[in-house]
């Protein structure tokens, strides 16, 4: 099919970093089923780096593709470093995505950040919620009754 | 293996009518409003089709008109309709939930106008109920639009019921009878309907090129206006090839019904036997009153769109009603009308089978969907919520 880039397709086909940490040191759950898409993200934090990052998502080819980009861009890189991810730059090394899937990318966003804040939280570390602006807006309200 | 089944969407064109086509844009070029001998060669080909299709309906030759396709159809008859019923001072329009958007786009437009637009509910069945019907109907109602077949979970409607409780009450019928057609019986006698709608490319034949049946006397007015062709009632050069491919294919598929509706049952019967093994899904309409290409799931904790993706790798089309593949964020509206709530109706399926199914290709699809369903359920953190008992299942 060609509504997606190369790229997105081979990160639905193949995702990275699939599954689940059991003892992740932080854990972000953002999206509804009920618009059709969640995505989990799972961090195991030391000395401050992501030194592993999982994903599971529910919902469309974008929205994994998404998923997977985003744990590959922020795996192995400092937690300060993690949050400054957009969903601009996860759309952009996906080499585009149709602008009615944009949102996925946004989602990809929100789960790191929501992670990380996670990890904050449990280890009570001090944090500035400007840090995390992609929490700011809540995704799970959107299209409560369609628009 | 390479696995076509979504021919509720599109149909492959019957050899035959292929060939009709061909054969109809070399050998009869001349416009049929021309006076001179290839002109009215052309003219004489385009009324044996009109002759054809009329027969193959039941109805008069002078009763049907060509068109572009189903939706010009449904658009003509329904606003053809209103526009009498305005001139009478009848402004109510009885519909359902499930029709195609062609019907139920054009009464949003007839809404905004001032009319008065009822759409029923349908069962959990996938089907309207007539006590529902028969309550709505009053004095003020100028036409009533139920479909023949849906387009989705191919539950076919009580038509022929339809038609007899409108024409007691004087009432316009129009049927979408697009997935209908070359699918099972259609005769618009037995059905009793004033309208009847219909499309080349569900059954083999080209696209672009439909019909609209209009009974004798009923109202009907042009959309497209510039000339004299459709006796009025549709401007513009007809597609002589398209119309002649049309005519055939539907002879054909008529012809053939009772072998080819013989086989999609048993096929369809089979397909749904082996997705049912799936835990946690569900056949969305009717299972016995719908069409016999008709398979329609829903699987839980998974998402359409990726589904498809994934189905496409292994060489099958198939076609879903989640929101992603619509491009808007809400799931099917028939989905939702059957009372699917948006969490599951984002995870559906349609496979629709066509004559040229194989058993061998039941098999292959009955192996490899809940493989796919597997495997996206796997990296679902909805499965697994339902799986740990965080989420209580639905389906």
């Amino acid at each position: 099919m060609s509504l997606y880039s190369e790229k997105v397709m081979d990160h639905f086909r193949n995702p990275r970093n699939v599954g689940v940490i059991e003892d992740a040191d932080g854990v972000g759950e953002v999206g509804n089923a009920k618009c059709g898409d969640i995505m989990k993200m799972y961090i195991k934090v030391e000395n401050d780096i992501l030194v592993d990052v999982k994903f599971e998502t529910f919902g469309c080819g974008s929205a994994i593709a998404s998923s997977s980009m985003a744990t590959e861009m922020i795996k192995g890189k400092p937690l300060k470093e993690a949050l400054l991810l957009t969903n601009k730059a996860v759309t952009e090394t996906l080499d585009g995505l149709p602008a009615h899937k944009l949102h996925c990318s946004v989602l990809a966003e929100e789960a790191v950040q929501a992670a990380v804040r996670d990890y904050y939280q449990r280890n009570n570390i001090p944090y500035d919620e400007k840090d995390f602006p992609a929490l700011d807006h809540a995704h799970d309200t959107h299209g409560e009754d369609g628009q | 293996m390479k696995v076509y089944a979504d021919n509720a969407a599109t149909t492959r064109m019957r050899a035959s009518a292929l060939a009709a086509y061909a054969e109809a844009a070399e050998n009869y070029y001349g416009n049929p409003s021309s006076l001179h001998s290839d002109g009215q060669e052309a003219k004489s080909l385009l009324e044996e089709c009109r002759e054809q299709i009329a027969t193959l309906l039941g109805a008069k030759p002078k009763e049907i008109l060509f068109t572009s396709g189903g939706s010009e159809a449904d658009n003509q008859a329904i606003l053809s309709a209103a526009h009498l019923g305005k001139l009478k001072g009848k402004t109510k329009i009885v519909s359902t939930a499930i029709e195609h958007h062609a019907v139920l786009h054009t009464l949003s437009k007839l809404k905004r106008e001032g009319f008065d637009v009822v759409l029923l509910p349908v069962g959990t069945d996938g089907i309207v109920k007539l006590s529902d019907l028969e309550r709505a109907l009053d004095d003020n109602t100028c036409l009533v639009s139920v479909m023949f077949a849906n387009n989705e979970i191919g539950t076919i409607q009580p038509v022929e019921e339809i038609g007899k409780l409108c024409r007691e009450r004087k009432i316009l019928f129009h049927t979408d009878a697009v997935q209908a057609v070359g699918h099972t019986e259609v005769n618009v006698e037995k059905i009793g309907c004033d309208y009847l709608a219909l499309s080349a490319h569900k059954f083999g034949g080209p696209k672009g090129v439909g019909a609209l049946y209009t009974r004798q006397g009923a109202p009907l007015y042009p959309l497209i206006e510039g000339g004299a062709q459709e006796r009025g009632k549709r401007a513009g050069t007809e597609d002589l090839p398209a119309i002649k491919a049309m005519a055939v294919a539907m002879n054909e598929a008529v012809e053939t019904l009772p072998e080819t509706q013989k086989k999609l049952t048993y096929l369809r019967n089979k397909l749904i036997a082996g997705l049912e093994k799936v835990p946690h899904c569900a056949l969305n309409g009717d299972r016995d009153r719908r069409l016999p290409g008709n398979v329609s799931f829903c699987f839980e904790g998974i998402e359409g769109e990726s589904l498809l993706l994934l189905l496409d790798d292994k060489g099958i089309s198939a076609s879903s009603g989640s929101a992603c593949t619509s491009g808007s964020l809400d799931p099917s509206h028939v989905l939702l009308a059957i009372g699917r709530v948006h969490d599951v109706a984002h995870g559906s399926l349609r496979l629709t089978l066509g004559p040229d199914n194989t058993e061998e290709e039941i098999d292959y699809m009955i192996q490899e969907v809940p493989k796919v369903v597997g495997y996206l359920r796997n990296m679902s953190p909805v499965w697994r919520d339902l799986q740990q008992g965080k989420r209580q299942y639905i389906l």
